[in-house]
């Protein structure tokens, strides 16, 4: 039985620098896959300039633009049009971490999306500066312990989904990197929309968020399964949730069930906890009153 | 065909001429007029390029290096605050070896806001990597942007030039301009290392020491060949067009005791004080430095040098003025004048000169001439 087309090309070899248990290097995996040997990747400062390798060697077989830090979507104007201009198609892809998505390139980000240039636009987000050595950044959530939050973080992550959809995109996602097919299929389906078109992958992290590298996948599948991250896409403004978040709202797993595992929430206090889970409630609420919509 | 433009109008005619395929550019006071009259070439259709109206000038030179990293002609304007909110990519764009072409129309940092001339953003880009032209008249910036394309993107050199005016005192003057038809004058472009799908290769990743060092001496190894790109240049466009400037314009230097150096505007005022100078019996000569990166080699063994800086380094000196000390190794009467848009005539400049106290510094209308 076929269960998804998916290309044997690999477009990112297996002599990367990554941790061991990376997540976002599975997931670039995927997109890779997903997007072909015409692409372009805009990589700003994260873990994937150093999970590429080091010069003169390179684990990725797509040309990798490396970019200062708050550049990478205004950098991917200028390509996109250039490469328009030479009447080439070749695909466009900013693949950014979380801090350089929701705090110090949401400027070029916004612009870009505002411009209608046309490209992707990914947040891999392991909710911390990771390739820093895990400070905490505007996706870092309520209650995570980080090297800069050592008691645990006393304000919430920034909704930058809500902040994307502010710009009216034709197509934006979320993804997890446990669900491997469903980012392909996503970025496949961005790739197809002219303008710009945004997803936001949840990647674990084990030596940030200290769980065992073995349990990446399985860390993921809670995060899905508690309601705590809802797979969605919203193609012209329009909500469809994916299977495994509407199977998590009918029946959530208890969110302890992600945290405990985790030691950055280790000793979590019961006011934050508590908060976690009302604005997990409520934000599954919303989406679905979303999706109901006519 | 003969006209009257403003500075910046010369400018854009000059980059309408060489038709980069992308222009990234965000809006600044006094620079707004070139960007304004691109985005019109575009809008119109009398030119065929891209116009990206980023969200600021750190996005308009990040799309300028994403743009040109493909193998397109590219440009980008604009002054002061926008330059230094940019200094992250324009290290970048040097270090990417990206022949990005920027008219920066000097005008001085704030605070207070002020919008008039003053060098000290342009000499805060000193040490990026990028060439750095500064012109003195219409004509001369119209013909001086035609060239930095050229040797922008020589394969000798592969660095970004900045081509810099003076806020208000060029950028918004009228004065004549003789447009030329470039023809093949700027060669099509050739990136070596553009961006290729077939043949995937990194860019910017991580790089140990010894690689970043040779890439940084690889900068400079350019930075010096670029002199005879420049030269070369030159010389092919005074061939073809019937006008030459040089790395310094001089006037009246050849039996000159006195060397007045200056940069832009107030570098071609200089010239009308050598001549009220020279009724005096002062045999006194101007030599304009046009381009300071790469600084050329000037020859002034046995004079007495002054040197106007329209730019300061706080607990250093006039910046010009301390190059040229250390570069030449000669001592000069160093003329802090013109900041902020400061008003400095011939008749101020004949005055720094009859008053000149080598070894010194002064600093027009707050220390008194002794």
């Amino acid at each position: 039985m076929i269960i998804a087309e998916i290309p044997k090309e690999e477009y990112i070899k297996k002599c990367t620098s990554a941790c061991a248990g990376c997540s976002s290097s599975l997931t670039l995996r995927y997109v890779l896959k997903a997007a072909g040997h015409d692409t372009v990747l805009v990589v700003p400062a994260c873990c994937t300039s150093v999970i590429q390798g080091i010069y003169p060697n390179t684990a990725m077989n797509v040309p990798v633009y490396n970019v200062a830090f708050a550049a990478a979507a205004a950098c991917a104007s200028g390509m996109t049009e250039a490469f328009q201009a030479q009447g080439k198609k070749t695909h466009v892809i900013v693949y950014a971490g979380d801090g350089g998505t929701l705090d110090i390139g949401i400027q070029s980000m916004s612009g870009a999306f505002e411009r209608g240039t046309d490209f992707l636009y990914i947040c891999y987000d392991n909710e911390a500066y990771g390739n820093t050595g895990m400070q905490r950044s505007g996706a870092t959530p309520l209650g995570a312990k980080t090297t800069t939050t050592p008691t645990g973080k006393t304000v919430e992550k920034k909704d930058i989904d809500a902040i994307a959809a502010a710009h009216h995109l034709e197509y934006m996602a979320t993804a997890c990197s446990a669900y491997p097919q469903d980012i392909y299929k996503k970025v496949a389906k961005a790739l197809t929309f002219r303008g710009p078109t945004f997803i936001h992958i949840l990647a674990p992290c084990p030596p940030g968020w200290r769980y065992p590298t073995e349990k990446t996948i399985e860390m993921g599948k809670l995060a899905v399964k508690s309601g705590m991250w809802v797979l969605y896409e919203r193609e012209h403004g329009k909500l469809t949730i994916g299977a495994p978040s509407k199977a998590a709202m009918k029946k959530p797993l208890p969110l302890e069930d992600y945290l405990a595992p985790q030691g950055r929430f280790k000793g979590i206090d019961a006011k934050s906890l508590e908060t976690l889970k009302q604005h997990l409630a409520a934000n599954l609420n919303k989406l679905a009153a979303e999706e109901a919509q006519p | 065909m003969k006209k009257i433009a403003t500075g910046n109008k010369a400018i854009a005619e000059a980059v309408k001429q060489a038709l980069p395929e992308v222009v990234a550019a965000y809006p600044i006071t006094p620079q707004t007029e070139i960007v304004e009259t691109i985005a019109d070439y575009v809008t119109s259709g009398q030119m065929k390029s891209r116009y990206i109206p980023v969200e600021s000038e750190h996005s308009a030179m990040a799309a300028c290096i994403g743009a040109s990293i493909t193998g397109v002609r590219t440009f980008t304007a604009t002054s002061a605050h926008g330059l230094l909110y940019m200094h992250e990519m324009t290290n970048w764009a040097a270090g990417a070896r990206l022949p990005i072409v920027m008219a920066n129309v000097n005008r001085s940092l704030g605070p207070g806001w002020n919008i008039w001339a003053e060098h000290t953003d342009a000499m805060q880009e000193r040490d990026t990597g990028w060439l750095q032209v500064y012109v003195s008249t219409v004509q001369e910036a119209y013909d001086t942007t035609l060239m930095a394309f050229r040797i922008a993107e020589h394969n000798d050199v592969l660095l970004p030039v900045m081509v810099n005016l003076d806020g208000f005192s060029l950028s918004h003057i009228m004065q004549p301009l003789d447009t030329v038809e470039p023809g093949d004058f700027i060669p099509k472009i050739h990136l070596p290392h553009a961006i290729d799908t077939k043949n995937p290769t990194g860019y910017g990743g991580l790089t140990g020491p010894d690689q970043h060092f040779r890439f940084r001496w690889e900068i400079e190894r350019s930075m010096r060949d670029s002199e005879k790109v420049i030269a070369a240049t030159e010389k092919d466009f005074a061939k073809r067009f019937g006008r030459s400037y040089g790395p310094t314009e001089n006037y009246r230097c050849e039996d000159a005791d006195v060397i007045l150096i200056a940069m832009g505007t107030l570098g071609k005022e200089a010239e009308v004080a050598i001549d009220i100078l020279r009724n005096e019996g002062i045999r006194a000569g101007s030599m304009r430095l046009r381009w300071f990166r790469p600084f050329p080699k000037l020859e002034l063994a046995g004079k007495e040098v002054i040197v106007i800086d329209r730019d300061y380094s706080f607990g250093y000196g006039g910046i010009v003025a301390h190059e040229i000390m250390a570069k030449c190794h000669c001592d000069v009467f160093s003329v802090i004048a013109g900041l902020g848009g400061q008003e400095v005539t011939y008749d101020d400049i004949a005055e720094f000169v009859r008053k000149r106290r080598i070894g010194d510094e002064f600093w027009f209308g707050v220390t008194n001439h002794v």
